[in-house]
């Protein structure tokens, strides 16, 4: 009774999830231009949550870093757009990101807590006040302008990049690197003591999950059409990176995307609605949420349920 | 034949020498205790062999190899495992999965997922955790923590086993089942140096003792040796 319960419920995941995944693949077909965009900007959260997770959540080392990996992919977009093939700048994209984190996870990965954390803020100025510097002193202008691509393609190619992401979490959860990963977490000395090489694995997960955030920085810049580094490198997209899958829940696959559209949705609606007390409002279910959901959202599931079974074991009848 | 050499090993922290160019060697099928009072520097000489810390001078043979500075990972898949004084299982992961991770990366050979899980299994019956299999490691008591690390370094099948204070803080009738657990390793062909402050299981179980006092090697020898030996007696009891 109980196992197939449960073999139901862990069931409902993947069917919502697969049913979600057609959903967004047809609405293009159906949907209005705002809310094709509106679904973009969260897409985009969505992946750049998720692929923070990838890493930071088994590990527990709270990186910074996402909008350096951003900003690389959507300086990739800005530097190439004209020169070749929208696919082609959007590999190039990730591959940049993927290579900047393999240099920068190499150096630092060896730092622990705090140190590593402001490591990373530091690297998004780093890179930033660099990429300015070079603008300023051999183009001569600050930003850049991106070739526009049409809202539908944006959306599209979006779409994909979350759908590898959710494809390569999945099967990294499931290996033996995702036990792995988590074992460092838990006790990085005891992981090396059992055989775990831990620098390599971790710089190169840390590695790959750059790769989705450039791709993401990369497309995204093609709708904005005009970009420099002050919003290429903006360090709120590392926060809300942050935000949204530590608001969620690390612990589980879907936590992170509950997360991510869950907060991005409510900035959307809270400008719109509330445009001068939107910051107010946001930063009181963020508190909250970190006072009395220390799980994330996903946490509430099991609260939830032992809660009914109390219930009904109190009342046996009903 | 030794299978564990140490020659003149020597770590400083600062000015104080926590292990002073000490030599010992572990012959293959031995039971070897290391004992001495508190801060002789037993566990920094476990840190220094297992890899957790680099000596300033000195040399550590395993199997004819030089480990002395290898990377703990490199020294692990070379067949030397470990246990820590201060419990490290990993807390949130099942007693299953803390097993699994070792038997996954500690071997030349690699193993299925599966394969490693049915390793856990037998080593979880090994111990005596068949039934906490599924239980967080953080949800179990102490002396099923302390079980739980000699499964987990037991799954990446070594030559020798570096057991540091498993009975610290056991009752009696823990540390009667703890010995025995020893004896059950023994017996199958791993060589075992450990750390034990309790001294009705050194005296039981070892074939050989070494002594350290303040960094310094200051007695070796059978039990029945050491535990006549007057400066040992000094050393634990004053004079």
């Amino acid at each position: 009774m109980r196992t197939r319960q449960t073999t139901l419920i862990s069931l409902i995941g993947p069917v919502l999830l697969g049913l979600a995944l057609l959903l967004l693949a047809s609405l293009p077909l159906y949907a209005s231009a705002y809310t094709v965009i509106l679904v973009t900007s969260i897409l985009m959260y969505v992946v750049l949550a998720m692929s923070w997770a990838m890493f930071s959540g088994p590990t527990g080392y709270i990186s910074l870093a996402p909008a350096a990996f951003f900003g690389m992919g959507i300086y990739t977009a800005a530097a190439l757009g004209l020169k070749m093939p929208l696919a082609y700048v959007i590999l190039l994209a990730g591959l940049g990101s993927f290579c900047l984190a393999l240099l920068v996870g190499a150096l630092t990965l060896r730092l622990k807590g705090i140190y590593f954390v402001i490591f990373t803020i530091g690297l998004v100025e780093l890179i930033k006040n660099v990429v300015l510097w070079y603008e300023v002193t051999f183009t001569g202008t600050r930003g850049r302008f991106v070739v526009p691509v049409d809202n539908n393609t944006v959306y599209n190619i979006m779409l994909a990049i979350l759908v590898l992401l959710l494809l390569t979490t999945y099967l990294l959860r499931r290996s033996r690197f995702g036990l792995a990963l988590q074992s460092i977490g838990e006790d990085e000395l005891a992981a090396a003591h059992v055989g775990v090489n831990v620098n390599p694995l971790k710089t190169i997960v840390f590695a790959v999950s750059a790769i989705f955030m450039g791709a993401a920085g990369a497309i995204m810049a093609t709708r904005w059409s005009y970009v420099d580094p002050y919003i290429a490198f903006n360090p709120l997209f590392s926060f809300m990176a942050v935000l949204m899958a530590i608001f969620g829940g690390l612990g589980r696959f879907y936590g992170p995307i509950l997360g991510a559209v869950f907060i991005a949705y409510l900035e959307e609606t809270l400008i719109t609605r509330f445009p001068y007390h939107y910051m107010l409002i946001f930063g009181i279910v963020l508190v909250a949420t970190i006072l009395y959901l220390p799980g994330g959202v996903v946490g509430l599931a099991p609260k939830l349920r032992s809660w009914f079974t109390r219930r009904r074991r109190a009342h046996p009848g009903g | 034949m030794h299978i564990l050499e140490g020659n003149a090993v020597t770590k400083r922290f600062g000015g104080l020498a926590a292990v002073s160019a000490v030599d010992f060697g572990v012959d293959r099928g031995e039971v070897v205790g290391l004992i001495g009072p508190n801060g002789a520097g037993k566990t920094t000489l476990f840190n220094l062999i297992s890899g957790a810390l680099t000596p300033d001078s000195g040399t550590i043979r395993f199997q004819e190899h030089d480990i002395a500075g290898v990377k703990p990972h490199l020294i692990c898949r070379r067949g030397l495992a470990r246990t820590f004084q201060s419990v490290r299982v990993f807390p949130h992961m099942s007693a299953h999965a803390n097993v699994q991770v070792a038997a996954l990366f500690s071997r030349a050979d690699r193993i299925s997922t599966a394969e490693a899980y049915r390793e856990a299994v037998e080593l979880l019956e090994f111990v005596g955790l068949s039934d906490v299999g599924e239980v967080p490691a953080k949800d179990l008591k102490l002396p099923n923590q302390k079980r739980l690390e000699v499964a987990r370094a037991m799954a990446t099948r070594p030559e020798l086993l570096l057991l540091d204070e498993l009975m610290a803080g056991l009752n009696p009738t823990e540390v009667a089942q703890a010995m025995e657990l020893v004896t059950k390793i023994r017996d199958r062909g791993i060589t075992i140096f450990m750390i034990e402050h309790v001294m009705k299981a050194i005296m039981n179980v070892c074939n050989r003792i070494i002594v350290l006092n303040y960094g310094e090697k200051i007695a070796e020898g059978s039990p029945q040796e050491i535990a006549t030996s007057k400066m040992v007696v000094e050393v634990y009891l004053g004079e």
